[in-house]
């Protein structure tokens, strides 16, 4: 019974599943980039967007099966680039003192027409950052699970 | 709405209790999301779409990652007698449960009607926060803008969950 599991991850599912994933990860992915840049015009923002970005990420993984103990390559790439969003974040958040008055999370950048895509001056890129961190992070969790699902003695 | 509410908040009980029951952990896991996907619609019904947003997708990644560990081990709950660990965890629970109500049943004396009046803070943030931050959408105006150490918290909270996880679930660093 365990090595029939077993076999069930690692050929991942069915080819309606397989079929399905090819056609929808792509829009789920591009979904999530859209809320997270229309964050500030629309419902959503960089939490929600980056949460739906990570479960397209997830799909394919989860529908394709294959070596998982080879993603740890990729495991490591998701580390740095979550890590790099977080400084990029306390970065935006620290430029602010550069810029008129002294004040953590100032809002240098001109704030434009409200309603318009580029517009809220910092605040679409806090969204963009803050979205690229809370999708590392939760598809790194998830990486790491199964990874350590792999390399676990049986 | 209020009976909506009320209706919806019942049914999310009843999933609790039944979760807790279940004799097969899959379809106790199934009835946690009765929870989670009821609480969507408690979101929509008061009008917070960004919260509902966030809590259907964590919602749905969450049973997704329960029903793969469920499938991957035993689908029988392992029960236990109750030993004097057990009797005291029970005790405590009851208590703790008296005293929560006590204090519930206190505050909510001193509350007013959901949504019947605002607070001062958040009147300040109503008024004019279009103009002061920019950003049509004043969810993102406050997180990102008024509150913005608080967003960075829960950034930095994020970092430490996934640095916790790393660091229990490596096998090679162990060895």
């Amino acid at each position: 019974m365990k090595i029939k599991r077993q076999k069930f991850f690692m050929k991942g599912m069915t080819i309606i599943v397989k079929k399905t994933t090819q056609l929808i990860a792509g829009m789920i992915f591009m979904y999530g980039i859209y809320v997270i840049v229309h964050g500030h015009l629309t419902p959503g923002g960089g939490f929600a967007g980056g949460v739906i970005v990570a479960g397209s990420l997830i799909l394919v993984t989860l529908a394709y099966g294959g070596e998982f103990l080879k993603l740890v390559k990729e495991e490591s790439g998701t580390t740095i680039v979550e890590s790099l969003a977080t400084i990029m974040v306390i970065l935006i958040a620290t430029a602010g003192f550069l810029f008129g008055t002294r004040i953590f999370f100032n809002n240098f950048l001109p704030k434009g027409i409200v309603g318009h895509l580029v517009s809220a001056g910092v605040l679409p890129l806090y969204n963009i950052f803050v979205g690229t961190e809370v999708a590392a992070s939760v598809f790194i969790i998830f990486l790491s699970l199964i990874i350590f699902k792999e390399e676990s003695p049986q | 709405m209020e009976i909506a509410i009320s209706i919806i908040t019942g049914l999310m009980i009843l999933g609790a209790l039944y979760a807790i029951h279940a004799k097969d952990l899959l379809s106790a896991v199934i009835a946690c999301g009765i929870v989670g996907y009821g609480l969507v619609i408690c979101f929509l019904l008061l009008k917070a779409p960004d919260l509902a947003i966030v809590q259907i997708v964590v919602d749905t990644i969450t049973l997704i990652i329960m029903v793969a560990v469920v499938l991957d081990s035993s689908r029988e709950e392992s029960f236990s007698k109750l030993d004097t660990e057990g009797y005291i965890s029970a005790a405590t629970a009851i208590v703790m449960i008296i005293v929560l109500l006590y204090f519930f049943v206190v505050s909510i004396q001193n509350l007013d009607v959901l949504g019947k009046s605002s607070l001062r803070m958040a009147n300040y943030y109503i008024e004019g926060a279009a103009q002061k931050t920019g950003s049509a959408n004043l969810v993102t105006g406050v997180v990102f803008d008024f509150r913005g150490y608080d967003t960075m918290g829960e950034a930095v909270v994020l970092v430490t969950a996934v640095l916790g996880v790393l660091t229990i679930l490596r096998l090679k660093g162990k060895k």
